[in-house]
């Protein structure tokens, strides 16, 4: 079989060009250098694809690449090349026909094992096929090939406006993902959730606001965060600032420091610490998840749980899990931007701070009905 | 044919309107020594909607530049807009202070300004140039080049076509960025769902799970989709049926240009076999193939002869088939063939992962993927890592598999195990019933001209983060990495990109030809631009030509988020080094 194969490459030693003179060569468009055509070269097209390899098109030094890496053993199926066509049909170097190529899975073999780095090269392996060598990098110049002809000043500007608008810009969203009205027996209420942010990929400014409230009263609680966002990983952002609340009784301003960012399966996840000019220490756990139904039917359920470390009694806070709520929205999204949605959302005063509601002649929660408009810009 | 002296004139943009019978109006053309080109902001209907965008000589595209190679040609460019501007000349080998690129090669073009290139043209094929500012591409700013060869073509054709495939937005590109940013899978409309679960589609349940648990969407083909973009053929929508004529049984020369924004393209004429002859400019040993998939920046010549009296529709389907640029070929104008349905979208995979073990045991394509693999601890029959292999880990995202790369947050993955993946046809192809071209088809049928061994060789990692919208080249944005990466004049360096995040990026070095190293020896294929398979890799050899080069992603959001570097070739001509 080796024999063969080097009969038909021998046959190539004339070189590419030559390769090319296929005179019966349906290939529209091709310049056939005039060569006499062979005999077999009216063979149709067709059989030529079958048979034609491509590993024969290849300069013979591949096949003693081959050759050298006889020990190998190839998982692929190897078709013996130039055993089931004749040296004359493999005169066609240059023809590498599709056909052949779909049916034959493993025949890009011989030229892959020359072109492996880290083999011994074959002494007769040339261009692509040789392994690169270990010279040292040029040292580094801090300089510019076009001050020479426009002028460093002018290439200075130029550079330092490029460097800025390939990955140094800065961008900005505002998102609500509740605005909501409330419906529980009687009783109108509103419930807002919501983060702006601006900045680049990693540094942000972020301004986050949520709170509730029922219709013809004054607010019920809301806060207001202004936080330096850093990203610290690919998910998540480390945050720290300043919350100022409005709740029941004397409002204080308190420290943040935050971590929000995406968990597995896709949830967004948001975990803060409150605290307090007091000294009182608050935390915030909330997530939620997108799921879709449709392209455009969104449910998103969603949790948040309000912890403290000591009992608030001015803000009627009760020490451990204060507060849950726990919803179910389904949204439709007209836009990404603009999603109608409702849903229902469980809140519950939990403990101490149920107590102190209770004393305080609120209620402890309940089940709502909501509706609502989750947006962005 | 506007050529020579009549090119100051500027060609009347008739063919822009609307004509539901197909419209066979080529690129206008402009040639000779001087060429004038003047650069302003107009309006385009594509489909019968009206879109801001930015041409030459009031065309978009912008017209051909038909030129020979052996000449020399200056480009007198007018910038009437209101903001800076630039041309880069997409595949020319030329002087580094012509390249175009604002930052890199030159100041750019001020708003109201003149420049002029002027450079020789060595060498031959098709080519194209574009705006290297901003998002002007994506507005139309993009135009084809075709340099007959100073000695006799030695492809024959009867007759031959610009196919020039490209994306326009329907918003403006700036506002498409800005949403990507904001939420990166806005513009995917082709999510996995819950409904789909239930009708059995796209991955089950343990799948959906497992990704959703690597927080990976399989959906994630393109940025950007046929949501937001119109596909078009030499500017014109599929209901404007752009019409290439041909008489029956002529050899027809096809010059596909991809000058899409963020579209890599699925072509095919169905009922055509597609013969390539050129890959980038760069004649190959013909091939016949029934489809090909080439990324923004790539060209590719083809011949085709239909001999019978129809019409045939030229298919540019986006990789995540969300859409079609269309176009016809026929013997007559007003005659149109019918348009294949759009195929199913892929979903990725682990391999795209690069985290595809049974890759190990795969056929002879795969072989090439153990360039960076010890050999003397492979066991070829088995699917099971080598033990002692160079890649210690399987985990997603670790440092030892890429220890070169900055693994900050805009690193979501390293592919523990990319392989070599130029003997596939790319994404969503892989299970075609038909003949579709990969790159290790490509064969130049004339010697390398550089045959010599690289000096040594370099790693460069395409690394994103498709959470935050975030590209970059090892781990570090343009912004944020002000090291070139460094060559020597004359030296011949082979570079091995390697692709750790799940999309395909077309890379693009400016300035060079360079070969891909795909077993063919020192008759390697030459190109200027290179799609990189996710979890893959591709390795060329270049000769550095002196002078700093741009080397990006051809995909415009990426390279504006920051997958690019420059080349820093030294030293310069007469300089000592």
């Amino acid at each position: 079989m080796r024999a063969i194969l080097l009969l038909a490459t021998a046959a190539l030693a004339t070189g590419p060009l030559a390769a090319q003179s296929m005179a019966g060569m349906q290939m529209p468009g091709m310049a056939m250098p005039a060569s006499p055509a062979k005999p077999h070269a009216a063979t149709p097209l067709k059989k030529k694809a079958a048979s034609a390899r491509k590993p024969v098109a290849a300069p013979p030094h591949r096949h003693q690449a081959h050759d050298a890496m006889g020990g190998m053993d190839m998982a692929a199926p190897q078709p013996s090349p130039g055993a089931d066509s004749a040296p004359a049909d493999q005169a066609m170097p240059g023809m590498t026909m599709p056909g052949a190529q779909a049916a034959q899975p493993g025949h890009d073999m011989q030229h892959d094992m020359a072109a492996m780095p880290g083999m011994a090269p074959s002494p007769a392996a040339a261009g692509t096929d040789l392994p690169p060598g270990d010279a040292p990098p040029p040292p580094v110049r801090h300089d510019r090939s076009a001050d020479a002809f426009y002028g460093a000043p002018a290439m200075a500007e130029a550079e330092a406006r490029m460097m800025g608008a390939h990955g140094g810009s800065t961008y900005h969203q505002i998102l609500f993902n509740l605005a909501e009205y409330q419906a529980q027996r009687g009783r109108n209420a509103y419930r807002w959730s919501g983060e702006a942010w601006i900045g680049g990929d990693l540094d942000r400014l972020v301004v986050k606001s949520e709170g509730e409230g029922a219709f013809g009263r004054s607010v019920e609680s809301a806060d207001v965060q202004a936080l330096y966002s850093r990203a610290i990983d690919p998910y998540w952002n480390l945050q720290a600032g300043l919350r100022q609340a409005f709740l029941p009784g004397p409002n204080r301003p308190y420290a943040v420091l935050a971590i929000e960012g995406l968990a597995p399966y896709w949830v967004e996840t948001e975990a803060s610490l409150f605290l307090s000019s007091k000294g009182d220490l608050l935390a915030r756990a909330e997530a939620y998840h997108d799921q879709r139904i449709t392209e455009q039917l969104v449910l998103q359920p969603r949790a948040e749980l309000n912890f403290a470390a000591q009992t608030v009694r001015a803000n009627r806070i009760g020490a451990g899990l204060s507060d849950a709520e726990l919803g179910l929205r389904l949204r439709y999204e007209f836009a990404r931007e603009f999603a109608p949605y409702v849903g229902l959302s469980w809140e519950r005063r939990v403990g101490r701070t149920a107590r102190l509601e209770r004393d305080a002649g609120e209620k402890a929660g309940g089940i709502r009905f909501v509706t609502g408009l989750r947006f962005w810009f | 044919m506007a050529g020579g002296g009549a090119v100051l004139a500027s060609v009347s943009p008739g063919w822009a309107a609307l004509v539901s019978s197909g419209m066979t109006a080529p690129i206008p053309e402009l040639g000779g020594e001087d060429i004038a080109l003047r650069i302003a902001r107009q309006t385009v209907t594509v489909d019968g909607r009206a879109m801001p965008a930015i041409g030459i000589n009031g065309n978009v595209p912008a017209p051909l530049l038909r030129l020979r190679e052996g000449q020399r040609v200056r480009l007198h460019v007018r910038n009437e807009l209101d903001e800076e501007t630039s041309l880069h000349w997409h595949g020319l080998i030329l002087p580094t202070q012509m390249d175009g690129v604002p930052g890199v090669s030159f100041p750019g073009i001020k708003p109201h300004s003149d420049f002029t290139y002027d450079f020789p043209i060595v060498q031959a094929g098709t080519y194209w140039y574009h705006s290297h500012s901003g998002f002007q591409e994506l507005m139309g700013l993009y135009g084809p080049i075709v340099i007959a060869p100073a000695a006799e073509d030695p492809i024959k054709a009867d007759r031959e076509h610009v196919i020039m495939l490209s994306d326009h937005s329907r918003i403006d590109p700036h506002a498409v960025y800005a949403k990507l940013k904001q939420e990166p899978g806005y513009f995917n409309r082709q999510h996995q769902t819950l409904a789909g679960l239930i009708a059995g589609r796209d991955q089950p349940l343990s799948e959906r799970l497992r990704w959703a648990g690597m927080r990976m969407d399989p959906t994630d083909i393109s940025d950007v989709t046929g949501s937001v973009f119109t596909y078009v053929v030499n500017g014109h929508g599929p209901e404007e049926n752009w019409t290439a004529l041909f008489r029956p049984g002529e050899r027809v020369r096809l010059r596909f240009i991809n000058a899409a924004g963020m579209t890599i393209f699925n072509v095919r004429i169905p009922g055509l076999r597609l013969t390539m002859v050129h890959a980038d400019g760069q004649a190959i040993r013909p091939i016949e193939v029934d489809e090909f998939q080439f990324g923004p920046g790539e060209t590719y010549d083809v011949i085709v002869t239909p001999v019978e009296d129809r019409a045939f529709t030229i298919v540019g389907e986006a990789i995540d088939r969300s859409g079609m640029a269309r176009a016809t070929l026929a013997p007559r104008p007003g005659m149109s063939a019918p348009i294949p349905p759009l195929r199913a979208r892929p979903l990725a995979t682990m391999r795209d992962m690069g985290m595809d073990m049974s890759g190990m045991s795969h056929g002879g394509g795969d072989m090439g993927n153990m360039a960076g693999m010890d050999m003397g601890h492979m066991d070829h029959g088995s699917a099971s890592p080598p033990a002692e292999a160079p890649m210690a880990s399987m985990k997603m995202r670790d440092q030892r598999n890429a220890p070169a790369v900055t693994l900050g947050p805009g690193v979501q993955t390293i592919a523990p195990m990319p392989v070599d993946r130029t003997g596939e046809p790319g994404q969503g192809l892989g299970d075609a019933s038909h003949k579709v071209l990969t790159y290790r088809d490509l064969v130049s049928p004339e010697p390398n001209p550089d045959v010599r061994a690289p000096a040594r060789a370099i790693e460069v990692h395409l690394t994103g983060n498709m959470e935050r919208y975030m590209w970059s080249i090892d781990g570090r944005t343009m912004a944020e990495a002000h090291d070139p990466i460094l060559m020597r004049a004359g030296e011949r360096v082979r570079v091995t990109l390697i692709n750790d995040t799940m999309m395909t990026h077309p890379i693009h070095l400016h300035g060079h030809l360079f070969e891909l190293v795909t077993g063919h020896g020192d008759h390697a294929p030459r190109k200027h631009t290179v799609n990189v398979a996710p979890g893959g890799k591709v390795s060329f050899d270049v000769t550095a030509l002196p002078g700093d080069w741009a080397f990006h992603c051809h995909m415009f959001f990426h390279m504006a988020a920051g997958m690019m570097r420059i080349v820093q070739v030294r030293p310069m001509a007469g300089e000592v080094a």
